[in-house]
């Protein structure tokens, strides 16, 4: 018999069931993480296709490549795809979902149909939005500001509101999995003190998800009842308030930004310790920062709207909130660069990224500090300096974070290892093609160009050459990965159970792992991030 | 010198100096933090990079530091914060003496009313060295009023008015930007400030000047939409006494008591019984859909002419009246 011959390899999550259906009606959270993975990436590159678009059509100061509609509805929906079909589930849904029951030790998530249902939920709302996309599109902005989402654009809202109100679904899912897991599947002697920094991050997110994403869901329910049914919320020649609607949308979307890069900062927690070889500087601290990130994220909402006509005084009190919470992203920073010295440093794929993590998100960071100052924000605010800052956090923190992470925990996810060199290659590809895409456009910002226009005066061409220039070469640094790591599936080395010799519970099983994770439940006796009791990696292992 | 490489936009308004300074201060500041971050990592991966033989220290980490740099970066925010909460609230308190031109934003379009009567679109013509105030409100979407050459940017919402003021400091034409995204043209919804010599600015608008001010166009209005009926001049009629409201508080029937700015008297234009006066029967009929915005502005500038120490008069002070030359070429 056939099966006798596979029998004999060791069985793990992958080989342990074949055909589709084992697939699509799986409930282990690793193949559901794989589905997520597929995905994302699908939508990743779609988004990345408008990106395309967008810096092509930038490429000279007249509008000549689409017309004004189509290029509208290009930043719409790069900006909607991004955010939601892939920044959102990208760290959380893949890495989150693969690895947090193996780092606290458990056989699953405390949900396994529910997270397979937000699976399900996700490609609804995926399908519903590539029907928004195919039958014509949206060109609301991806905030969907009233009135004009809700009165004037002739577009696609309705459709595109739903698909983001159902993808919330998904997303509160999978926080509320995450919260009970932490909390009632942790192994025998997994204190919370002793959790790995990955697990407070994602804690920390899971509890923003399901406390933020209710309210976007039902502010998009009122644009959308307003377009269908004429409520008149958003109305003002009924009475409504238009900038109601900012309020709602920012209490929920500025939250999200942390949803976004509290995971690429787990991420981060567990490279840097284990390329240097060292306890993390300051466990507590990066923990609790997590903890304030989520909290004080929900009271800093108003700072994009400063120019919207809000309070003088209420305006002066989200300044001062929003200068708060860079506290403690600055002092994860200081923990995580402080957690180098005196290690024992390798320049692997992963560290690479880690590096690059540190360094734009920390352009990013300081940059939101010019948009929490109240007099410059009023410069700055809606030009093209905005839309550099948030991608410095978006795409410079979370995507860095995302593809370290992916590299970290490829060995355990596929079993195999990716070629070290080809890695190293496309890291510091992503780092210069980044940079050369999103630094002129702080300066391009500071010059006034406002965001989200089609055409613009010539004076800006430079600037928007050079970030053409750099987005091609972005692109290739995202393209390389997808490459080698499908190439490595089949051809890559074997990988053994911990390759980089990290501490973590998940590098304590098979790579790739068993259904259920472990073959007997794990006891934990030991500190997190004890690299002291580590031996070195065998770097001849690492290089292929 | 960099005519195709711009790198500091040009400083036209008085906003503009004290934002640039705050701006610089703000990025020599970001910059030796970033430089700080990227040099420690960069030392510390040579310094203590893998080699055989040398193992990592393990350091649990430490009190001191964590307050250390959590409390002194705070402390250098602060500075920022104050630095732009003072610009902010000078930003947001025009002067009282300042000029008023009220703004009508639609898709995709600036229209401008002057108190001395011109109007423009996508042009708004100011002297040099004199407060201007623009009183804004959008007869569709929300636009954004921007001009970077000053520094200034302000929401312009549907269904109530925003203000925005500036003195411009240096003649010359600047851009003026929407920058809120609006719809299909929103990137053509653009325009010029152009900031004249007061003599210059009094020709120009002596060429403009249509037949009477803003006020007097609001007065004419006001009589043939037959307000005069009810809101009889000196005497109480049906409706309360408009001489001397503007900017003074109203007793309203529910004990309340209002400003009466612009806000509350185009609320109660279209929405006569949101805020009745006192003593008064909620009677007046709604003038929603039958005024336009510009029409509102000028029975809005009418009223505030009735009242004493009219904001918003005598843009042209300190210039020659009467004889000035014709306006320079644009």
């Amino acid at each position: 018999m056939a099966t006798a011959v596979i029998s004999t390899e060791r069985k793990n999550y992958i080989n342990a069931e074949y055909g589709i259906r084992s697939w699509l009606l799986t409930t282990d959270h690793k193949r559901i993480a794989l589905l997520y993975l597929l995905s994302i990436t699908f939508f990743f590159f779609i988004g990345g296709f408008f990106a395309l678009l967008i810096r092509l059509e930038l490429l000279t100061p007249a509008g000549d490549l689409m017309t004004a509609d189509m290029y509208n509805k290009a930043f719409t929906m790069h900006g909607q795809i991004m955010v939601f079909f892939f920044l959102i589930p990208s760290i959380p849904a893949v890495l989150g979902n693969f690895l947090i029951p193996m780092m606290i030790g458990a056989k699953d998530l405390a949900f396994p149909r529910i997270n397979l249902l937000s699976w399900y939920i996700y490609v609804a709302a995926g399908a519903l939005y590539i029907y928004c996309l195919a039958t014509g599109g949206v060109d609301t902005g991806w905030t969907f500001y009233t009135p004009y989402s809700s009165l004037f654009s002739n577009t696609r809202v309705v459709e595109a509101g739903l698909s983001i109100f159902i993808v919330g679904f998904s997303s509160i899912l999978t926080g509320l999995n995450f919260v009970v897991t932490v909390h009632r599947m942790r192994a025998p002697g997994m204190t919370w003190s002793r959790l790995p920094l990955f697990v407070w991050s994602h804690y920390a997110t899971s509890i923003i998800m399901l406390l933020g994403t209710p309210v976007i869901a039902i502010t998009l329910v009122l644009v959308v009842l307003e377009r269908t049914l004429n409520l008149g919320i958003f109305d003002p020649s009924r009475g409504g308030d238009p900038v109601l609607f900012q309020h709602l949308f920012w209490f929920y979307s500025h939250p999200a930004v942390y949803i976004m890069i509290l995971p690429s900062m787990a991420v981060m927690s567990e490279i840097i310790p284990c390329f240097s070889r060292k306890r993390i500087f300051g466990y507590t601290f990066v923990a609790m920062s997590s903890i304030a990130i989520a909290a004080i994220g929900f009271l800093v909402w108003a700072h994009h709207m400063f120019v919207a006509g809000i309070s003088l005084y209420s305006a002066l009190v989200f300044s001062f909130l929003s200068f708060l919470v860079a506290v403690p992203s600055a002092v994860k920073v200081f923990n995580w660069t402080a957690t180098m010295y005196k290690g024992s440093v390798s320049f692997s794929t992963p560290m690479l990224y880690a590096m690059g993590f540190i360094g734009l998100f920390t352009i990013g960071g300081l940059t939101g500090l010019f948009l929490a100052t109240l007099g410059v924000d009023v410069h700055v605010h809606d030009t093209y300096f905005v839309i550099a800052h948030f991608h410095y956090v978006m795409v410079g923190g979370a995507v860095m974070g995302y593809l370290g992470g992916m590299h970290f925990w490829w060995p355990k996810i596929s079993g195999r290892m990716y070629p070290e060199g080809w890695g190293r290659l496309a890291a510091l590809i992503v780092f210069i093609g980044f940079n050369l895409t999103f630094f002129p456009q702080f300066l391009v910002g500071y010059l006034g160009m406002p965001r989200r226009y089609w055409q613009y005066p010539p004076e800006y061409q430079v600037y928007n050459v050079l970030s053409t220039a750099g987005a091609s070469i972005l692109a290739v640094g995202y393209l390389l990965p997808m490459v080698y790591l499908l190439w490595s599936l089949r051809y890559g080395k074997p990988a053994p159970d911990n390759p980089w010799q990290a501490t973590g519970l998940e590098w304590r099983t098979a790579s790739p792992p068993p259904t259920f994770n472990f073959d007997e439940t794990p006891e934990v006796t030991w500190e997190a991030y004890e690299y002291d009791t580590m031996p070195l990696p065998d770097e001849v292992t690492l290089e292929r | 010198m960099f005519d195709n490489l711009p790198l500091w936009p040009t400083a036209a308004s008085s906003h503009a100096r004290y934002e640039d300074w705050l701006f610089l201060f703000l990025t020599v500041v970001s910059a030796a933090m970033t430089v700080l971050i990227f040099v420690v990592i960069a030392i510390f991966a040579m310094k203590f990079r893998r080699r055989h033989g040398r193992e990592a220290t393990q350091i649990e980490g430490s009190l001191l530091l964590e307050i250390g740099w959590s409390v002194a970066p705070l402390g250098v925010m602060m500075l920022m914060f104050v630095g732009g909460a003072v610009l902010y609230f000078v930003m947001r308190t025009p002067p009282r003496d300042s000029a008023q031109v009220y703004v009508v934003a639609k898709q995709w379009m600036w229209k401008l009313q002057h108190m001395e009567g011109p109007r423009e679109i996508n042009q708004l013509h100011v002297p040099v060295d004199r407060d201007v105030e623009l009183i804004m409100t959008s007869q569709d979407v929300i636009h954004s009023f921007y001009v970077p050459a000053f520094r200034v940017k302000q929401d312009v919402i549907p269904g109530r008015y925003t203000t925005l003021w500036f003195r411009a400091t240096r003649p010359g034409t600047y851009h003026l930007f929407c920058a809120q995204f609006c719809g299909t043209m929103h990137s053509g919804m653009i325009g010029e400030v152009v900031v004249m010599e007061p003599r210059d600015y009094q020709a120009w608008m002596l060429n403009a000047a249509p037949s009477g001010t803003l006020a007097q166009s609001g007065m004419t209005l006001f009589q043939q939409l037959g307000c005069n009926t009810c809101h009889v001049s000196e005497t109480q009629g049906r409706g309360p006494v408009l001489k001397g409201v503007f900017g003074n508080p109203v007793q309203l029937d529910d004990g309340r008591t209002v400003i009466a700015d612009e806000n509350y008297i185009r609320e109660s234009i279209l929405v006569p019984a949101a805020k009745v006066v006192s003593g008064f029967k909620p009677i007046m009929p709604s003038w929603q859909g039958q005024v336009n915005e510009e029409q509102l502005n000028e029975l809005i500038a009418y009223i505030k002419s009735l009242s004493p120490a009219p904001a918003g008069e005598a843009v042209t002070s300190g210039a020659p009246g009467g004889t000035a030359p014709p306006p320079p070429a644009q």
